[in-house]
């Protein structure tokens, strides 16, 4: 199967690899995915105190080029947002950006879900209520 | 060099040149129909096909009126296996074949289950080698035929064939090896390994793809399997169907070859094979999987623990090679071999599939062992995983979210 560019090149330059420190109130850890399904994301966003925006993303993957090239490109769109932005981000628009074949649409999916789940996992920490996802992956 | 290498010598090698020259004259000059008996055209096809059937017997060992042409192995595994269970019904309807057997054994195996038989699937041990005490356990008063590989697909692991004949023949069963990563690579002597029915293919040993054999006994038993395909009569009436003359030259020239080279080619393999093995291994976490004692010369497959395959393979383009982990698949489902031998889901995605072959070199092999160690560095220093471990974490002890 042949990557697209995007792919490729996420895969070959990663952006933002790393690790932030999980136990500080300003960072939201999301790990999803499963070693024995081949895909495991760990998504880490810091949010500016002063601001509320997402001033750094940090990502680790194990898995196809896809989903590291998802996750990359998550860390990437999440720097610079609010968090009611980032929210919104959509597992189909990184299945655009990146033009991830139909088999490869579930690498998008866990992007999405791992944002989610670090954004969660921030505004807990912040005593806030987590927000539900009621939305449905196809 | 030429960019990618082709490590990939179990899926198909490429045709010896030698192979080429042999088959070109049976495209155009010498096209005849192998079965005309009328004129010339025939008769050079039929003498072409009756020296290629004895070049192929000699290297296993059989006479040429045992040897069957067919499309391939898979064909001949069909053709054994349901042959079988077609002409020895009556019988009983029993078969045991291992759960780490080619998919055309599995599925024909399916096949005859569906046709009213049963069949036992043994599990191996963790190195992959068969227990010989399960195999006669689970030998019945129905049991008509036993299938097992001999050198296998993913691992290269080689059963012990000949006590698996002896254990066949005390009980009066047929014995089927599916020997397509075999022969040409290893001696292989039917008579001496007590083999009623062995299939195996020129692909697989630098022939041309299409054709293929299933050996067939025909002394001490005399051995018959039912038709698969009808027809003509063809093949003593096992196989119909016009034989692919060019495609059975070259075929005959492999095994030729393979029966001159083989023994000095699987020493330069396995020396190639046990330099880039032992050079993986000083990866960190990284594992051989099957039996490294009873293995096929060429063969090396190993788990990196904490990549995936499929992103690992993204990150060897330069080399050819399979992966364990059939990700494409919207399955994502790891090698059901691996999974036989009792590995994790993790590691059974984290492997490579390594298969040298004739024209691989030692530079190659250089250039493969960098290529491979940057790759499996640059996947781990991104990986959740590895983090983890080297943290001390014990990912059984993770609640994941499974997806």
């Amino acid at each position: 199967m042949a990557y697209s560019e995007k792919v490729i090149d996420h895969y070959q330059n990663p952006r933002n690899i790393g690790t932030l420190n999980k136990e500080s109130k300003m960072v939201g850890t999301g790990l999803v995915g499963a070693p024995e399904c081949g895909d495991v994301m760990r998504l880490q966003i810091e949010v500016d105190d002063a601001t509320g925006i997402i001033k750094d993303a940090k990502f680790k993957t194990f898995g196809c080029g896809s989903a590291i090239a998802s996750s990359s490109l998550a860390t990437e769109w999440l720097k610079g947002k609010t968090i009611e932005a980032a929210m919104e981000i959509d597992n189909m628009d990184i299945v655009e950006e990146l033009a991830l074949p139909p088999v490869k649409i579930h690498c998008s999916v866990l992007a999405e879900d791992a944002i989610k789940m670090a954004i969660n996992d921030y505004r807990v920490k912040q005593g806030l209520a987590p927000i539900e996802d009621n939305k449905k992956h196809y | 060099m030429n960019f990618p290498i082709y490590l990939d010598n179990n899926a198909t090698t490429p045709m010896d040149p030698r192979v080429l020259d042999a088959m070109l004259p049976y495209f155009n000059e010498k096209f005849g129909n192998a079965a005309s008996r009328n004129h010339s055209f025939g008769w050079n096809a039929e003498e072409a096909v009756d020296y290629a059937r004895e070049q192929v017997g000699r290297l296993i060992g059989c006479t040429s009126k045992e040897i069957i042409f067919t499309s391939g192995a898979t064909e001949a595994n069909n053709l054994a296996i349901k042959g079988v269970y077609e002409m020895y019904g009556s019988q009983g309807n029993h078969m045991i074949t291992v759960t780490t057997e080619h998919k055309a054994t599995l599925d024909a195996c399916k096949k005859v289950e569906k046709m009213g038989g049963e069949v036992t699937y043994l599990s191996p041990n963790e190195d992959g080698l068969i227990n010989l005490s399960d195999l006669e356990a689970a030998i019945t008063d129905k049991t008509i035929l036993i299938t097992i590989m001999y050198g296998n697909n993913e691992i290269g692991v080689i059963q012990d064939i000949k006590a698996i004949s002896a254990i066949a023949k005390k009980n009066g069963i047929l014995f089927h090896t599916d020997a397509t990563q075999t022969v040409g690579k290893i001696p292989v002597d039917v008579i001496a390994d007590g083999i009623d029915l062995m299939s195996f293919t020129a692909h697989k040993m630098y022939g041309p793809k299409g054709v293929g054999a299933l050996y067939v006994r025909r002394k001490n038993p005399r051995v018959k399997v039912t038709s698969q395909m009808d027809g003509g009569g063809h093949e003593r009436g096992m196989r119909s169907g016009t034989l692919n003359v060019p495609g059975i030259v070259g075929f005959g020239k492999a095994c030729e070859i393979a029966q001159n080279e083989m023994a000095e080619e699987a020493i330069r393999l396995s020396v190639m094979r046990d330099r880039l093995e032992k050079e993986l291994l000083t990866i960190e976490e990284a594992y051989v999987n099957g039996n490294t004692q009873h293995r096929l010369p060429h063969v090396a497959n190993i788990s990196f623990k904490f990549v995936e395959g499929e992103g690992l393979m993204m990150g060897t383009k330069d080399i050819a090679v399979s992966s364990g982990s059939a990700c494409t698949s919207a399955s994502l489902e790891p090698s059901y071999v691996l999974k036989s031998l009792g590995l994790d889901d993790e590691l059974a995605h984290s492997s490579l599939r390594f298969g040298l072959g004739r024209f691989t070199t030692d530079e190659e092999i250089d250039f493969a062992i960098e290529h491979v160690k940057t790759a499996v560095n640059k996947l781990r220093d991104m990986s959740p995983l590895w983090e983890m471990f080297k943290d001390g974490i014990d990912l059984k002890t993770i609640e994941w979210a499974e997806h």
